[in-house]
């Protein structure tokens, strides 16, 4: 069980979350949704501390979750990183055993072994020597994906998955996801698109500086949560489609 | 060809500046690449003019330049790093301001304190007048920074490549970012004999990217970077010992032709040499084409 009581950020003397409380029980996938700008980025980073919280308490299994950060893999957003960096498919994934290694330690056969499996699942071992400035978003995406896989964490904080992707790294993701729902693990997304991948969701958290709505995905996107969320862009022809859409 | 190679070896000042150059010219590519990876090449710039302060309190004391220097260069990283996260100011600003005030400050201090600091050779290096001390002091720099770059290699990839996630799983991204300050200004001291503080980040930065051109992977890139360091440096001397050039700006040259040759001809990333490269060039080409005829008469 994931707890989340009072949390609030301040980012630089202003106001960037209003407290927000709320409980994920395990084999949970919640969606966090909200326009651009509405701390999104900021409430999975600040459950784990990345950036200084204002207030409140985040624990894990009833234990403050800064302290169980081996249990987490989080995955950024795909904008945070730099794609010229000179390294291959395979290290990245490689990445998610540095702390299981532990300092001074090298990656050992086992190592190597869930690594292989988790560029396998996500369909990218074929390109694990490939330079990730060679790769489409979506596979950047499943690389990450991939990485998360291989931390064999318990819980899974996800910023904008869905970004960019290709349908075929969606289907895959989404695989995935439910696999991971039906181990137990707990898993958190942030999304600004309102795709049909919403109806996949058990939970939507609907966030613009505060928590607006909690619930379902049909309980949370209705148009007065919607309006309060988006104001006055609600107008705009494009969100009505989405809306539209995706009660379809 | 072997005489051309053995006769500068002879004289006992040669072979200190060709065991210096090659200390450092290992050295400079394997810190660079974490500067070029990270986009923070001017760090190492902005790191090297701070360390003048240090470097003019410590000969008044009379206590080792190592120490000084280290302290000043930290302290305007340091600096910069405190603007960038209390205020506003971009980065790029904070470093041009802070550079600039240390280096005045530096130069102040030696008149006042009537030093008798050569800054002709702080300023460009005086890799012919390298002693055993100065030798014995790079081989240990260089062997401890190599030692802690391969001692913590899967955490600095991790940290370098992905701040946000190096910090989510726990790692002490603070104490990383500071022992990498730490390296990139001993790194800087151990080379200002050899190419001075105004090249040395030509050192830091030009093999380094010139392997970024040819490999896919950083260890490849550090590799690499050190062999062409090395060959910068040494061929900088021979030019400097035959053509009577200055020796710093000599090792700076090479390193910049090989980057030259490695952008031209890189069989991945080349101008002249990958595919898609050419099209693109012949695409520019052809854009301009129409407009040259226009102009002619």
């Amino acid at each position: 069980m994931l707890e989340v009581q009072q949390l609030a950020v301040n980012y630089r003397g202003v106001r960037g979350l209003e407290p927000v409380s709320f409980r994920v029980s395990p084999g949970q996938l919640v969606g966090i949704i909200g326009p651009n700008g509405a701390g999104k980025s900021t409430l999975l980073k600040a459950l784990l501390g990345l950036v200084p919280a204002a207030g409140g308490v985040v624990r894990y299994c009833t234990c403050p979750l800064h302290q169980q950060l081996e249990r987490v893999a989080y995955i950024p957003q795909r904008s945070q990183i730099d794609w010229d960096y000179p390294i291959t498919v395979w290290n990245v994934v490689m990445m998610a055993q540095t702390r299981q290694l532990g300092w001074f330690r090298s990656p050992g056969r086992a190592a190597k072994a869930i690594v292989k499996a988790a560029l396998a699942r996500v369909e990218m071992l074929n390109l694990r020597d490939r330079r990730i400035s060679e790769l489409s978003g979506g596979q950047q995406q499943r690389v990450f994906l991939a990485r998360a896989l291989a931390q064999q964490a318990d819980l899974f904080l996800l910023d904008e998955p869905f970004t960019g992707v290709d349908q075929k790294t969606e289907a895959i993701l989404l695989e995935v996801f439910e696999e991971l729902r039906s181990q137990g693990k707990i898993l958190l997304l942030s999304t600004h698109e309102w795709g049909q991948s919403l109806n996949q969701l058990d939970r939507l958290l609907l966030l613009n500086q505060c928590l607006i709505a909690d619930g379902s995905p049909q309980q949370v996107m209705t148009p007065k949560n919607l309006r309060q969320a988006y104001g006055t862009h609600l107008g705009n022809p494009l969100h009505q489609d989405l809306e539209t859409s995706f009660f379809c | 060809m072997l005489h051309f190679l053995l006769e500068p070896l002879n004289y006992e000042f040669i072979r200190n500046a060709i065991a210096i150059g090659l200390l450092v010219g290992i050295l400079c590519p394997v810190v660079g690449s974490y500067l070029i990876v990270q986009r923070m090449a001017l760090l190492g710039d902005v790191i090297a003019h701070c360390v003048l302060p240090g470097l003019s309190i410590s000969f008044f004391f009379g206590i080792d330049i190592l120490i000084g220097a280290f302290g000043s260069g930290i302290l305007g990283a340091f600096l910069i790093a405190w603007i960038r996260s209390q205020t506003r100011v971009k980065v790029d600003a904070a470093m041009a301001l802070t550079f600039s005030t240390f280096f005045a400050l530096g130069v102040t201090l030696i008149t006042v304190l009537e030093n008798k600091l050569d800054l002709d050779s702080f300023l460009f290096g005086d890799i012919l007048g390298v002693t055993a001390h100065d030798i014995q002091r790079t081989l240990v720099i260089a062997s401890l920074i190599l030692l802690v770059v391969k001692l913590f290699y899967k955490e600095l990839l991790f940290y370098t490549f992905d701040k946000t996630g190096a910090q989510a799983i726990g790692l002490p991204i603070h104490t990383l970012y500071f022992g990498f300050m730490a390296a990139i200004t001993l790194t800087i001291i151990a080379s200002m004999q050899a190419v001075g503080v105004i090249l040395v980040i030509s050192l830091l930065v030009g093999p380094a990217l010139t392997a970024y051109l040819l490999v896919k992977e950083l260890h490849q890139m550090m590799m690499v970077g050190a062999v062409i360091g090395a060959i910068a440096s040494i061929s900088g001397v021979y030019l400097s010992y035959y053509r009577n050039l200055p020796s710093g700006p000599a090792i700076v040259l090479v390193s910049s032709s090989l980057f030259l040759l490695a952008l031209l001809f890189s069989p991945s990333q080349g101008l002249l040499t990958q595919p898609e490269m050419v099209n693109r060039s012949a695409r520019i080409f052809r854009r301009f084409k129409p407009a040259e005829r226009s102009d002619s008469p």
